[in-house]
């Protein structure tokens, strides 16, 4: 009768240290939601959901501060995956944060460019290039096309240019079956 | 180790073949384009040759248009370590550096160089290269500019393939010329006429990469080039065997099963198990550029189908299609299009109006006779045939209900980028379902949906940079305005201590230091302070000494100016300057004194935190 009650006594001493040693060694930094859902984030930073990056967006949401259907450039598409990750209803793009658009990035007219530098204060990725005085210009495979830096310009020199469909970026369609008579007599 | 791995194969792949699973027997259609020997074509009016001929970056231009060159001449140049060079297919001049379409799936057009040819035909200076006596490495290194790429369709530069540093591990080469798919005659051809080139060039290979053995598989219905292939390698070491005809035995991994009975793991490459596996035309091309110093400038295509006089031709790259269709006789009529390759991997050219390039082994001419057009896809009855045709052992009726739904990422767990596209399950199915279009559908997809997330990881990480670096300026500043603040403070207090001279040294360190927020700051004030003081003492100096340009004037005028300085000093606007500059000094001793003090100080006090 004694040697059971030790027994369960020195069990449960056991099985406590091994809980509490492993709740230390093996404790989750940080909160993993909002890295999760900074993950779906198309990461643009463009800041039309409202907040100043996606990573701010992100941790509203975790927080309920913000609404999952607040990022135009992450699509439908996005607001699919945010809606299953949170256990939400989906709901569609609220349109105040504005449209999906086809992926561009920016393009400096370096004629016009005086070199003043503002959009490479307001590039959140860093992708323009240029001292003050020289002309700019963007590195495109760094822009994320989020046409923050068309609004400082001064001259606006800035445009954005759609990326067309090349044989590089092109895709296989989805096969369209003919709805035909499978007989013909 | 690898000597016994290599006896085991040996005596394993002596006794037998190791059929594969699955496979299908489309007709074959071969022997139409077989009757005629390899021709020749005449220069065409123009080439047009696209950059994107093969796997991976595209390659730099080198010239400019206008620009005269000969047959051979480098014109565009491997751009980082998946690339290919591109020459010149014969001499003219560069008419033009455009946009045109190219034969791709998409139909989208793309950069290409355009040559006039001059009709001279001329060729650069050709350099063979003594392969036997060349070390690898520089052979090798030499290879990137030949142009050469994988021949037998996957154009996957052969420069990589052969990175030989004796450390590759290889230790059999097998050389692909089973050419399974229906129609495409290029490699039998090839074989039947050019043996001895391709043993040749079997012979560089071998020596590039180290390998003991060499396997050439050929598939049984191309008797005449197995026989002349075996002729060939008489007394070389080098074994023909034959395999059976199945499709899609030609596929490398297919065809290192047939031959050797080895499974490469499908998340390995042939090498990681001391294999590699080259096409014959690839080997042949590997010939022509080390004997004969012969870049990659054509190769060997197929003309057959719905055309009156279906036959081989070397073609240059860049040759239009059309000028090949008027070679072998023009199309009959009814033509409907052109397939690029053959009819189980192919693709259909979206316009006439394309170059023959590296990728092209066989242009058929299709019509409606030959090739029905597609029937309506009927619901999958799960009967399972496309598993049992699927050579590479997946389960092509579940792909292909996870690529109807869009469900990528359940597909991708089913081992989707092992399929090969044969087209093996797409023939079986009863249903005429078409199978393969949807795996390359969900393919893209899901390249495209990668890249996406590469981008977006690329963009999160300069974006945690740019936030990291405004901070840390931001920290910067706010420092060297305490900095400033601090020096500004200390001034003050070294003024206060200059008026009162009678204070002494020892107790102005005191209330300087005393002052100080830390003793880095109280050392960097004092030096700072100390600068200061020698910066007066030297103006106090320069303001104390008589005027530098007075030294030549006459008597008279010096008089004046002496005059002039006794009424200045009477009515008491400049100082006596002895007085002046011996204070002026005083201050600079005592600053730098304190400096001295200071800095021992904080050295003493990091000593100690240390």
């Amino acid at each position: 009768m004694l040697i059971a009650l030790y027994i369960m006594l020195g069990l449960a001493l056991v099985l406590g240290l091994f809980l509490g040693f492993a709740a230390l060694k093996f404790k989750v930094e940080g909160d993993p939601l909002i890295a999760r859902i900074d993950a779906i984030l198309p990461q643009t930073q463009c800041g039309q959901c409202g907040f100043p990056g996606c990573k701010p967006y992100a941790t509203a949401i975790a927080e309920g501060r913000a609404d999952i259907n607040q990022c135009p450039p992450g699509g439908d598409a996005g607001v699919h995956l945010l809606a299953d990750l949170m256990g939400v209803e989906y709901k569609p793009l609220n349109a105040e944060n504005g449209a999906e658009k086809p992926k561009s990035v920016a393009f400096i007219d370096e004629e016009i460019c005086i070199g003043c530098t503002l959009c490479i204060q307001a590039c959140p990725v860093d992708a323009i290039l240029g001292a003050a005085k020289h002309m700019h210009t963007i590195i495109a495979s760094e822009c994320t096309g989020c046409e923050l830096c068309v609004a400082p310009c001064p001259v606006d020199c800035i445009s954005m240019e759609l990326i067309g469909e090349t044989p590089d970026n092109w895709k296989w369609k989805y096969p369209i079956i003919p709805i035909k008579p499978a007989f013909t007599l | 180790m690898n000597a016994l791995v290599n006896i085991g194969n040996l005596l394993k792949s002596a006794k037998e073949i190791f059929p594969f699973h699955g496979g299908v027997h489309p007709p074959e259609n071969k022997a139409q384009s077989t009757q005629l020997p390899i021709g020749q074509l005449a220069l065409p009016e123009k080439l047009v040759l696209p950059l994107r001929q093969h796997v991976g970056n595209i390659p730099k231009v080198k010239v400019q248009i206008g620009e005269h060159v000969l047959k051979g001449q480098l014109i565009a140049e491997a751009e980082g370590t998946v690339s290919a060079a591109i020459h010149a297919p014969t001499s003219g001049t560069i008419a033009a550096i455009e946009d045109a379409i190219i034969p791709h799936p998409s139909g989208l057009p793309d950069r290409c160089i355009t040559i006039k040819p001059d009709g001279k035909d001329e060729w650069i200076e050709k350099k063979s290269q003594d392969w036997k006596a060349a070390e690898r490495k520089t052979l090798v290194a030499s290879l990137r500019l030949s142009g050469i790429v994988g021949l037998g369709g996957a154009t996957f530069p052969t420069h990589i393939k052969l990175r030989a540093d004796g450390k590759s591990g290889v230790h059999t080469l097998v050389i692909n010329a089973a050419e399974c798919e229906p129609y495409i005659t290029c490699d039998d051809m090839l074989m039947r006429e050019r043996a001895d080139e391709i043993v040749q060039g079997i012979a560089i290979a071998q020596y590039l990469l180290g390998a003991e053995t060499v396997l050439i598989g050929i598939e049984d219905n191309k008797p005449e080039a197995t026989q002349t292939m075996q002729v060939a390698v008489a007394g070389t070491g080098m074994q023909v065997k034959t395999v059976p005809t199945l499709y899609p035995s030609g596929d490398a991994r297919r065809l290192v099963h047939l031959l050797l009975g080895t499974e490469i793991p499908h998340d390995k490459r042939s090498t990681e198990v001391g294999l590699q596996v080259f096409n014959v035309a690839t080997v042949l091309a590997l010939h022509r550029y080390f004997n004969h110093g012969e870049p990659s400038i054509g190769r060997i295509v197929s003309m057959t189908g719905n055309v009156n006089k279906p036959q081989n031709f070397e073609v240059l790259f860049g040759t239009p299609l059309l000028h090949l269709v008027a070679a072998a006789g023009g199309a009959k009529p009814e033509t409907s299009h052109y397939i690029m390759g053959g009819p189980m991997m192919g693709f259909d050219l979206s316009s006439t109006d394309v170059p023959i390039t590296k990728a092209a082994n066989c242009i058929i001419a299709a019509s409606p006779t030959l090739f029905e057009p597609p029937k309506p896809a009927m619901p999958c009855i799960r009967c399972a045939r496309c598993a049992d045709a699927c050579p590479v052992n997946l389960q092509p009726q579940e792909l292909y209900w996870f690529a109807k739904a869009d469900n990528f990422e359940k597909a991708r767990d089913y081992k989707l980028f092992d399929c090969i596209e044969c087209g093996a399950c797409s023939y079986v199915c009863p249903s005429d379902i078409p199978l393969v279009q949807y795996y390359r559908y969900a393919k893209s997809e899901i390249i495209a949906t990668d890249k996406a997330q590469e981008a977006a990881d690329l963009a999160r990480e300069r974006n945690d940079f740019r936030l990291a670096r405004i901070e840390r300026e931001k920290l910067e500043r706010a420092q060297k305005h305490a900095e400033r603040a601090a020096a500004q403070k200390a001034e003050a207090a070294k003024k206060a201590s200059e008026t009162q001279t009678s204070t002494t040294p020892e107790a102005n360190i005191h209330a300087v230091s005393g002052d100080a927020v830390s003793d880095a700051d109280a050392a960097k004030k004092a030096a700072i302070a100390a600068a200061i003081a020698r910066a007066k003492a030297a103006k106090a100096a320069a303001t104390g000494d008589a005027p530098k340009n007075v030294a030549d004037a006459d008597e008279a005028v010096k008089k004046e100016i002496a005059e002039i300085d006794a009424r200045r000093q009477a009515v008491g606007i400049e100082k006596p300057p002895a007085d002046e500059e011996k204070q002026a000094k005083i201050a600079a001793a005592i600053a730098k004194a304190k400096a001295a003090k200071a800095a021992a100080e904080a050295a003493k006090l990091n000593e100690n935190k240390e």
